[in-house]
Formats: C-alpha cells, sequence, structure tokens
C-alpha cells in the first residue's frame, strides 16, 4: 500500500525559515535510510503559504497567501510504499522531527472501493486519468 | 494496548529482521543460526515491550539482546563448539558493550552478504525464493505460502532444508568478488525477477496478478540498487521491474478481464513508478559497455512507456533491441517477441514469416503464446479461420483461466 506523510507547518516553516545545516543533514540521513529500505517513492519539502494561493470555489476566487490555521498547513511530504500503516507509523517514529506532527493518510487504490465502484465509476474514473495524462 | 505493542513490534521485525540477521550472520557465520537468534530475540521483545514499551531504538534492542543469547548459546552448547573454535578470535565482538557498534557502516556489506547468502545457486530456485523473502523481505512463511499458492508447511520445509543446504556446502558468508561475482549477481537478480513475474503473472489459477509479491520484488531491487550501485543490470532489473509494475492497474478491466499492453489505457499507467524506471534505466544505460539482458528489456519497456499512445511507439527502435536480446539470450521467446515487433514496424506479413520459422523449430511447442501471437498476425492478414483455430490452440495450451478466457473469445468459442 502506499501512504503520504504529510509534515505539517509550524511557526518557524510559516515564517520561511530554513532549517540549520544540522537539521539538513539529520533529515538527509533519515531520508537515505528511506531510500535504502526501498520504500521511498517521493518526498519534496514546501514554500511557506505566504507564497501559495488558495482558490475558493464555486466562485474560483483566487486567494493569495499568507493563512493564517497554520497547524493546519502543509510543510512538506513523503509518499512511501509499505506493507501496512503500522510500518509507516514505525518508520515516521525515526523521523528527527523535535516538535509539531505529521499524518499519515493512506493513499485510494481502485480495489479499496470494492463493489461500490462500479464499471461506469471505473471507466469515468478512468477518462479522469487519461485527461490528466494527457495533460501532462 | 498489548495489541498495539504487538503491532508494533511487527513493523519493527519488518524494518529491522534483515539488518539484524545480516549483522548476526557476519558474526556467527551461519544464516539459519543467525536467524534463529533473530527470532529469539523477536520473541523477548514480544514477552518484554509490552511492559516496557517499544524502546527507542528497537533495532539496537534486538540486535544487542540477540548478541547475548549469541554468547550464551555458543557458550551453553557443546553441539556449537565446532564453531565456537571457529569464531573463537570474534568473542570479543559479542561482549562489546557498545551495542551500536554492530549497526555500523559495514552493515550494507553484511545486508549484500545475506542477499547474495540466500540466493546461492547451491540452493533450487524454490528455495533461493523462498530464503530470499523470509530472510530479506521479511515475509512471514505464512505470507510467501499464500503468495505461491503452496502450503505453509511447504515453505517451512524449504526453508529448513535451504539453511540446512548452505551449512553443509559451507557457503562462506560473503560478497563474492572476482571472476565469480557476475554469476553470483546474476543468480540474485534471477531471483528478485522470479518474484516479480510470479506476482505479475501467475502461471496457474483465477488469479491473473498479486501485486504484492511485485511490491516486494520491487523493495528488494530498489534496497540491491543502493547496496551495488555500480553495478548496471541490478539498475536495469529495477527499471524493468518499476516500468512494468506501472502498468499494473492498467492490466484489468473492471470485470478482471485481462487489457494487453496495445490495448491499455495509458492514462492509469502509475507515472511515479514510468519516472522512476526511467531514472533507473538512465543509470543502466550509463553504467554498461555493453547492455545487459534486463537493461535492454528495460529498454523496450520504455520505448511503450514513453509512447503517450500506441501509435507513437517507435516499433524499429524495440526491433532493434529485441535483436540485441536475441544474440545475448539465444531465446526463442525472445524471438516470438521480436516476430511480434517486426510485424508492428514492417507488417504482419513479415512477422509472421518469422513465427511460422519458430514453429518449425519446434522449440516453442506447447508455449501458447505461439499460436496466440500466430492467430493475432492471420487475423491481421485477413484469415480469420486459420486465426481462429490458433486461438483455440492457444487456449487449450494456457492455465491461466483469464487468460484462456480471452482466447476463447477470439477463437469464437
Amino acid at each position: 500500500m502506499r501512504v503520504v506523510v504529510l509534515v505539517k507547518a509550524s511557526e518557524e516553516s510559516e515564517a520561511g525559515i530554513m532549517p540549520t545545516e544540522a537539521d539538513l543533514a539529520e533529515m538527509g540521513k533519515f531520508n537515505e535510510e528511506l531510500v535504502n529500505a526501498g520504500i521511498m517513492l517521493a518526498g519534496e519539502g514546501l514554500h511557506p503559504s505566504s507564497k501559495g494561493v488558495r482558490i475558493q470555489y464555486p466562485e474560483r476566487k483566487v486567494v493569495d497567501g499568507p493563512f493564517t490555521e497554520t497547524k493546519e498547513l502543509v510543510a512538506g511530504y513523503w509518499l512511501l510504499q509499505v506493507k501496512s500503516m503500522d510500518e509507516a507509523v514505525e518508520w515516521m517514529k525515526r523521523a528527527p522531527f523535535q516538535a509539531g506532527d505529521v499524518e499519515i493518510r493512506r493513499v485510494f487504490e481502485a480495489d479499496d472501493f470494492g463493489e461500490e465502484f462500479t464499471p461506469e465509476l471505473r471507466e469515468q474514473e478512468e477518462r479522469h486519468r487519461a485527461q490528466m495524462a494527457g495533460n501532462q | 494496548m498489548a495489541g498495539d505493542v504487538h503491532r508494533a513490534i511487527d513493523a519493527v521485525w519488518r524494518i529491522e529482521s534483515a539488518r539484524l540477521i545480516a549483522g548476526l550472520a557476519r558474526m556467527v557465520r551461519d544464516v539459519g543460526l543467525a536467524e534463529d537468534l533473530a527470532q529469539d530475540a523477536l520473541v523477548a521483545a514480544l514477552e518484554q515491550w509490552p511492559e516496557s514499551g517499544v524502546p527507542d531504538n528497537p533495532g539496537a534492542w534486538l540486535m544487542g539482546t540477540a548478541k547475548h543469547q549469541a554468547v550464551d548459546r555458543l557458550r551453553r552448547r557443546k553441539v556449537l563448539e565446532r564453531k565456537y573454535e571457529e569464531i573463537g578470535g570474534e568473542i570479543q565482538v559479542f561482549a562489546e558493550p557498545d551495542l551500536d557498534a554492530a549497526l555500523d557502516d559495514d552493515i550494507g556489506d553484511d545486508l549484500l552478504s545475506l542477499i547474495f547468502t540466500a540466493c546461492h545457486p547451491v540452493l533450487s530456485t524454490e528455495a533461493r525464493i523462498a530464503l530470499t523473502l523470509r530472510l530479506v523481505g521479511a515475509l512471514t512463511t505464512a505470507e510467501i505460502a499464500r503468495a505461491f499458492l503452496v502450503p505453509e508447511a511447504t515453505v517451512a520445509q524449504r526453508i529448513v532444508r535451504a539453511k540446512r543446504t548452505l551449512a553443509a556446502a559451507r557457503v562462506p558468508f560473503e560478497v563474492p568478488t572476482g571472476a565469480d561475482r557476475d554469476a553470483r549477481l546474476s543468480s540474485v537478480l534471477e531471483v528478485v525477477y522470479a518474484i516479480f513475474n510470479e506476482g505479475y503473472a501467475a502461471t496457474a489459477g483465477d488469479d491473473w496478478m498479486r501485486p504484492a509479491l511485485c511490491e516486494d520484488a520491487l523493495r528488494l531491487g530498489r534496497i540491491l540498487a543502493r547496496l551495488a550501485p555500480d553495478e548496471p543490470e541490478v539498475h536495469g532489473l529495477v527499471a524493468l521491474m518499476e516500468i512494468q509494475a506501472s502498468r499494473l492497474r492498467a492490466r484489468t478491466g473492471p470485470s478482471g478481464k485481462p487489457i494487453l499492453l496495445l490495448d491499455q489505457d495509458r492514462g492509469r499507467w502509475d507515472r511515479i513508478l514510468i519516472h522512476r524506471g526511467l531514472a533507473a534505466l538512465e543509470r543502466a544505460e550509463e553504467l554498461a559497455g555493453a547492455l545487459g539482458p534486463y537493461t535492454l528489456q528495460a529498454a523496450i519497456a520504455a520505448c511503450h512507456a514513453r509512447a503517450r499512445t500506441p501509435e507513437e511507439t517507435d516499433w524499429e527502435r524495440i526491433v532493434a533491441l529485441y535483436d540485441a536480446l536475441a544474440q545475448i539470450t539465444g531465446s526463442p521467446v525472445v524471438e516470438l517477441n521480436r516476430a511480434v515487433a517486426v510485424a508492428m514496424a514492417f507488417g504482419p506479413a513479415a512477422g509472421l514469416e518469422l513465427v511460422d520459422a519458430l514453429v518449425a523449430d519446434g522449440s516453442l511447442a506447447g508455449y501458447h503464446l505461439l499460436p496466440s501471437v500466430r492467430g493475432d498476425l492471420l487475423a491481421k492478414l485477413d484469415r480469420p479461420d486459420e486465426a481462429r483455430e490458433e486461438f483455440a490452440r492457444a487456449a487449450s495450451l494456457t492455465r491461466n483461466e483469464r487468460e484462456q478466457g480471452l482466447l476463447l473469445e477470439r477463437a469464437g468459442c
């Protein structure tokens, strides 16, 4: 299964304060462990929300950052391939964070929809994916 | 919350066991004994952690516990006297209080040694697969049994016998060097790819694929690529598996019916895996002098991955790559694939000529894809009656029920 690990923003990350060299080195070491274990598919850090925008539906109103609810914002993510949620949890316990929190979420796969995912819905989903691929 | 702790212990085992067994095997020079010691440490964790909580560094805890048990066992058991003597010089290693030393930089070499040992040619392919999944992939015997549709007792027996064979043959716990290395590496790659293929196309039964095994093989391949970064064929194999796995969810329709490559909805291909596969292929091509068989197969798979529509496929390049692959392998299956590519590049008549040569040759008699391909080409050449005959023949030769259904449909049954 795949999980996304969402790293929540902090006051520091939102203020654009860069991690120290020591912090970066530790994070680099942790990332290397994930890669060595063959489970890290992707992972990135994000700029503060002051450099982001939101789009509000249905009027498609564009709102510039920063956004205020710091703890609900995302500052980075990993995409991991693991055997179980427990394995993801065990890995993330080892992440070199000293404060804040991360949130681990399962990535939907078509089979997760089970019987509810009718052929018609699947077809719709497939069309949607085809369009996404076409846009790349 | 004992249940939570047990789940945490399972997860710790999944993460740590290969390194643990590898480190122990370096000390005791016996993979079987190393696994027993690691299992003992696991039992100790199951006894102690529910009360004490999971330690901050569970890997070091397991290694420390296993080392102490190793010392105890070696001292207590006269049966092991011989081994005691053999490793006499290393006893201090066990007694050393700095337990973290066991998790030092050598761990990469230990893990690589473990992989080479589990995939040793002295073992049958089945034994190598079971041992690798168990020792390196951290799968339980039950999980391996389920994946390969065999009774658990069979897998357990296979693993016990494999460990005995390794001990009896006195297979050294090391990364092979020199002339031996290439052959030993081939053996490792063969095992990883066999695991992948078992997941990708089950040879029998109703289940068209068991993707969990593909994930296990990919994980093994990626680990191997980190441990042996200078080996082009390791990257070639990883590239091949990443690109093939990128199509997993496009390979079956809503009712579970298989969908062939050119009919697949490319929008369902996994872009992340394609991206990873192409990057691995690039590394393999940079490192290689002449491209090896896995890299060539990956390069072929990449031709499909790069094409946004089937019409965009560079079939002439695929033919050239199959030419190179056929020269290395001399395999009639590769020749059959080459015939398909030739048909796509230069028309069905050119392909049929090659297929007919293979039929005359006889080495693929009994292989369902030979009549299946022939039927396909005949259909394209507007010879429907002969085509139907070939599809019926192909259907009678495959054991995969889904595939059989597809072929019978084309045969008009």
